[in-house]
């Protein structure tokens, strides 16, 4: 294998940031966006050259040692499997067609420099993700696109909220990394290295599968992930996240880093199959936030909080299969939801920008004529979203999911999942009426512009549409060699029960949504304006209350904290001797008075005190 | 001879500098940045050429030694002796010196030859400490820091967000510095005059002293009063009181020189004096020390998020990160005590560069209160993204020198002490919360004020760039300043060897 195109592939991101940070506003808006997209553009060439050359197998390049001591040596190391060439080709060619289309919604907006420098130096921290052929160096990448995640969710920074979204997105997904570094340090110590490759080989010879240190090390493994992946209860981040631009959101927020956590958890397999109890809490996880996103996603009114929350249920069917040992078909529903899901924001992002950054779904409706190609992208994404049965690319991953829980006798996993699958028909008939049926809610929707660009507006949204289709599906290579036998490779009893089954909750999921917000609108309406159904709508609306959960629980007694202490208690504590000394002081200071008065009388009563004591004093004035 | 002049040479120049104020006010500022860029050199030079192979057993190896009788009466010379450890710091000094000078180019107007001579005379002392090995040298050139930072930070500091004066401030910082240098001067004479009866031979030096066989009774009182000295200088709380006044009210160069290696100086005793004399000592007081080190961490976290002055958040993040110092040098690990170091040399660079940014913003909008900055993103080309950089090295992001500082005294530690890092990574959240909410307040949300500001001119933007290519370089190679501190990291954690398990134990019972 030569190493050049796997060193191109993130290293020419990094110039790209590079060459942006440093132009100091010298780079006019088209400039930029050339530099920008450009150096993805040819990552995902050098990926693509990279994918030719692969032999098979894991192939490692050791750039240099990041430090040494003792046996502590983390090296700049890369390894290139098929997992990570996988990866590899979802982040720069789907992030290459998100870089495209920014450059049409970027448009117009103060900053684009800064915008595609954040979004490179994304794309090269996410290439360092997947690419770390230890932890270290995959905790530097992670913590890298935390840092884009911040800086581009707060894109816009006039406006307080977007800068609170950003530090709220920061400090949650902190709190997750903080698991993953104690997990690391607890590796080390037990398995003496940092090396992936080598934990996952010395871990099954040292621990025994079910070992308490095995349990600690996935659980800690699995908190980092969970704030990556927007998992609850670390999940409060991502629809507040939405701030960011809409290209942000389809690249961070939805294709690549929030699938970071599903990658780990797949590439420490071996780890984690050692720990059963917490595999199948990670499975457990994936369906609770499943559910819960599903129902908050029903709830929204502006379109890319739908799509938020669509996500972190989706990443809960990741997680869901990563629960039942199906890791193939995790990564599997990784890549087509990055597809179909990049679809969706990107066609949301054309809306928004149509309308005049208009987003609210009440005030959008009836644009369906108007905007045909985001429509279009709405239509092919929600298929795949909904897992339209054997058109879409979303089917045959979700099936896969489905149909591992089954095998692995999960039923309650399964069902949840039959279940989600239903809702989210619903969710997504709800938001595809809502953005382009109906009565156009203001003005902005009665006079959209429709993008025109071939090349930055149509391109690619057709591209991600078509891969949306069955056609993403099929290009999926499949991960056969790399993971562990899952439990429905084996066995194909009830394969087709259950995909009659899956076919009728996606089904059944599209009608019930089409009777009650074509049909039924009124009644629903009216249903969600008073009484049970104003409560639960609140209720979802606002994402089950989390938020203000941790409010109480955590912000406040930490505000409280921060304000009582600010005098600084323990200086004030050590200014006492100074306090003490001038109280003497002051106290010496009034006694002298100069009357002689009082000083006689001192005197007296000083001296009677002395007799006294001598006097009363046992044995001592004999 | 060599080791000689590196502390004359900031003392000449400052002197230089005083004298040459009569040919105008850019005469003293060039005088003192060719001095400490001289300073720089040397070390520089010393560090290419100098060779760090480990030490044979038994035999303490110095890269460079120069002795000197000075009052053989007392059996008080000129010790002076550099190894890696002194190296690296000797040249930190050069260069955040030589910052020190740049970024009051503008700041200071009045007086200028008088400031640059107390700078290079902080300076030359602070050389001094990191070469003295005679005690009673050290202590000379430790008292000897503190008089020209007092004349800095009383003539040419600011007031304080309180309606409190500059002096105040100095005589604060004086009271608590002196007051614990009494103590260290205290315990130095205690071990000599026990060396004294043990040996009948009266001396102050390092090597004679390090065998020193004290009383049961009284050799805890002796490590507590070197331990307390430095712990104000570190500072460790509860003995912080000093330093957010002094860092808030002192002009820039002053803060970058009192975060950026005051404060080293006192983990470097620490790791010089305080661990080798007092082995065992030190070995029981691990756990209590381990202990300051997290209240330290979050205590100093807690409060940087309550600030309403930039510096005096700043501030309070250096008792957060020298908590981190603490802990390591308390661990017995060589990995620990290595990125004690690093993270010595990454706190040296963050803190200087957000130090110097706090300056530059002050020159533009005349303000240090945070309530009445806001959406200085838009105001101000480039700077924001500086901050930006240096925030995330303070919070830890991976790449920079912070990092590996953070990490290296993490996984060291961890291994004899987990519940003393489990409450330590805390400390990692709370940095990203204080170290956001600076940017927060600081660069986002509508304009306090609006209209543009001038962006960084040359000299602004090298010193930021410089001090940026330094965090990410040490982020991303640190093995240079590895290499040369092994033979000090090493010895310095077998102190504790003897009996690790132990250790491991009674951490544990504290927390």
């Amino acid at each position: 294998m030569m190493a050049l195109p796997v060193i191109l592939s993130f290293l020419l991101p990094l110039a790209g940031t590079l060459i942006l940070a440093f132009s100091a506003g010298r780079l006019g808006p088209k400039a930029s966006s050339v530099i920008g997209v450009g150096s993805v553009g040819m990552a995902a060439l050098a990926t693509a050259w990279t994918v030719v050359n692969h032999t098979g197998g894991s192939e490692g390049i050791t750039l240099w040692t990041w430090m040494s001591v003792g046996n502590f040596q983390p090296t700049i190391g890369l390894a290139v499997d098929n997992l990570a060439l996988v990866m590899m080709s979802v982040i720069t060619g789907v992030g290459f067609l998100i870089h495209l289309f920014a450059a049409w919604y970027m448009t117009g907006e103060e900053g684009i420099t800064r915008f595609y420098a954040w979004m490179n130096l994304f794309v090269f921290s996410m290439m360092l993700l997947v690419l770390g052929d230890n932890l270290l160096l995959l905790f530097l990448g992670w913590e890298g696109v935390g840092l884009c995640s911040y800086g581009l969710i707060g894109y816009y920074y006039q406006g307080s909220a977007n800068g609170w979204a950003a530090f709220k997105a920061f400090v949650v997904t902190r709190i997750g990394d903080v698991f993953l570094a104690l997990g690391l340090f607890l590796m080390f110590m037990e398995l003496g290295t940092l090396d992936i490759a080598t934990v996952l080989a010395r871990a099954p010879e040292l621990w025994q599968p079910g070992s308490t240190t095995a349990n600690l090390a996935a659980l800690l493994v699995l908190g980092g992930a969970l704030g990556k992946s927007a998992q609850v209860p670390l999940h409060t981040w991502l629809p507040d996240a939405m701030a960011g631009p809409t290209p942000v959101s389809a690249l961070i927020h939805a294709a690549t880093m929030v699938t970071a956590g599903v990658y780990l958890i797949a590439r420490l397999n071996g780890l984690f199959l050692l720990a059963p109890g917490v595999l199948l809490l990670v499975g457990v996880i994936g369906a609770v936030s499943l559910l819960l996103a599903a129902f908050a996603a029903l709830a929204q009114t502006d379109i890319k909080r739908v799509l938020a929350y669509s996500t972190m249920s989706q990443i809960g069917y990741m997680f869901l299969a990563l629960g039942v040992g199906a890791f193939d078909a995790a990564i599997f529903h990784l890549v087509t939801h990055a597809f179909f899901k990049a679809l969706l924001f990107l066609s949301a992002g054309a809306v928004i920008i149509s309308c005049h950054h208009e987003q609210d779904m009440t005030r959008l409706g009836g644009l369906w004529r108007k905007l045909p190609v985001a429509y279009g992208g709405f239509i092919v994404g929600g298929a795949a979203l909904v897992a339209l049965p054997l058109v879409s690319a979303g089917f045959f991953s979700k099936d896969e999911i489905l149909w591992q829980a089954m095998a692995a006798d999960q039923i309650g996993l399964l069902s949840v999942g039959l279940l989600a699958a239903v809702l989210t028909g619903i969710y997504t008939v709800r938001l595809i009426l809502g953005t382009f049926h109906g009565e156009p809610g203001s003005d902005h929707a009665r006079h959209p512009e429709p993008g025109t660009n071939p090349v930055t507006h149509h391109l690619p949204l057709v591209v991600l549409a078509v891969l949306s289709t069955f056609i993403g599906a099929w290009i999926y290579p499949g991960l056969h060699g790399l993971f562990p036998q899952a439990p429905g490779d084996t066995t194909e009893t009830g394969h087709t029960l259950l995909q009659v089954l899956a076919m009728g909750a996606a089904i059944a999921g599209l009608l019930i949504g089409a009777w009650l917000f074509h049909w039924q609108r009124d009644w629903l309406s009216a249903r969600t304006r008073g009484g049970v159904g104003a409560v639960l709508w609140r209720f979802w609306h606002h994402g089950w209350g989390f938020d203000a959960l941790f409010d109480r629980l955590l912000v406040r007694p930490w505000q409280w904290s921060v304000r009582m202490l600010r005098v600084d208690l323990i200086n004030l504590m050590m200014n006492l001797p100074a306090v003490l000394a001038k109280a003497f002081n002051a106290g010496l200071v009034r006694s002298q008075n100069g009357r002689v008065r009082s000083y006689a009388l001192v005197m007296v009563f000083g001296a009677a005190a002395i007799l006294l004591t001598l006097a009363l004093l046992p044995g001592g004035a004999a | 001879m060599i080791l000689v002049w590196l502390i004359l040479i900031p003392f000449i120049g400052g002197l230089l500098c005083w004298q040459a104020e009569t040919w105008g006010d850019r005469a003293p500022r060039w005088i003192a940045l060719v001095t400490m860029l001289f300073v720089l050199v040397i070390s520089l030079g010393l560090w290419i050429t100098g060779d760090f192979a480990l030490p044979g057993e038994g035999t303490r190896h110095w890269l460079l030694e120069w002795r000197a009788p000075w009052i053989p009466r007392f059996g008080i010379e000129i010790h002076l002796a550099m190894d890696g450890l002194s190296l690296i710091l000797v040249a930190l000094t050069g260069f955040l010196g030589a910052l020190a000078v740049l970024c009051s180019w503008h700041e200071i107007a009045h007086r200028v030859g008088f400031f640059h001579l107390n700078l290079l005379f902080i300076l030359g002392g602070v050389v001094g400490v990191f070469l003295a090995l005679d005690l009673f040298l050290f202590f000379l050139f430790w008292e000897m820091m503190l008089v020209p930072m007092y004349f800095l930070i009383a003539l040419w500091g600011h007031s304080g967000s309180h309606g409190q004066t500059r002096i105040r401030a100095a005589t604060r910082f004086f009271i608590y510095t002196q007051a614990s240098g009494l103590l260290m001067l205290v315990a130095i004479i205690a071990l000599v005059f026990v060396h004294y009866s043990n040996t009948g031979e009266l001396s102050f030096s390092y090597d004679t002293l390090r065998g020193t066989d004290v009383p049961e009774a009284l050799a805890p009182w002796l490590m507590l009063g070197f331990f307390v000295a430095f712990a104000v200088k570190l500072p460790v709380v509860p003995f912080h009181g000093w330093l957010p006044d002094a860092h808030a009210q002192a002009p820039t160069a002053g803060s970058v020189d009192l975060a950026g290696i005051l404060l080293k100086t006192a983990a470097y005793g620490i790791l010089r004096f305080a661990l080798p004399l007092f082995p065992e000592e030190s070995q029981a007081f691990a756990p209590v020390a381990m202990t300051l080190g997290l209240v330290g961490i979050i205590y100093g976290a807690v409060l940087a998020c309550g600030q309403q002055d930039i510096k005096r958040l700043i501030a309070y993040t250096s008792i957060s990160h020298m908590g981190f110092v603490l802990i390591a040098l308390y661990s017995g690990s060589e990995l620990a005590i290595q990125g004690a170091i690093i993270l010595m040399v990454a706190h040296a660079f963050s803190s200087a560069g957000l130090f110097i940014l706090s300056g530059q913003l002050y020159e533009r909008i005349h303000t240090r209160d945070m309530r009445i900055m806001g959406g200085l993103w838009g105001r101000i080309p480039v700077l924001p993204g500086f901050t930006l950089c240096f925030v995330a090295a303070s919070l830890g992001m991976p790449a920079t020198a912070n990092f590996v500082g953070e990490f290296m005294v993490l996984f060291g530690t961890f291994p004899s002490a987990p519940v003393v890092v489990v409450i330590a990574s805390v400390g990692l959240v709370l940095a990203a919360i204080y170290s956001l909410l600076l940017m927060q307040r600081v660069h986002y949300g509508p304009e306090y004020r609006s209209g543009g500001l001038r962006g960084p001119d040359l000299r602004e933007y090298g010193m930021m760039l410089a001090l940026l290519v330094l965090t990410l370089f040490v982020g991303l190679y640190p093995q240079p300043i590895l290499d040369i501190t092994t033979p000090i990291a090493g010895p310095a954690a077998e102190l504790f060897q003897q009996a690790p398990t132990e250790l491991a134990n009674r951490a544990g019972e504290v927390n």
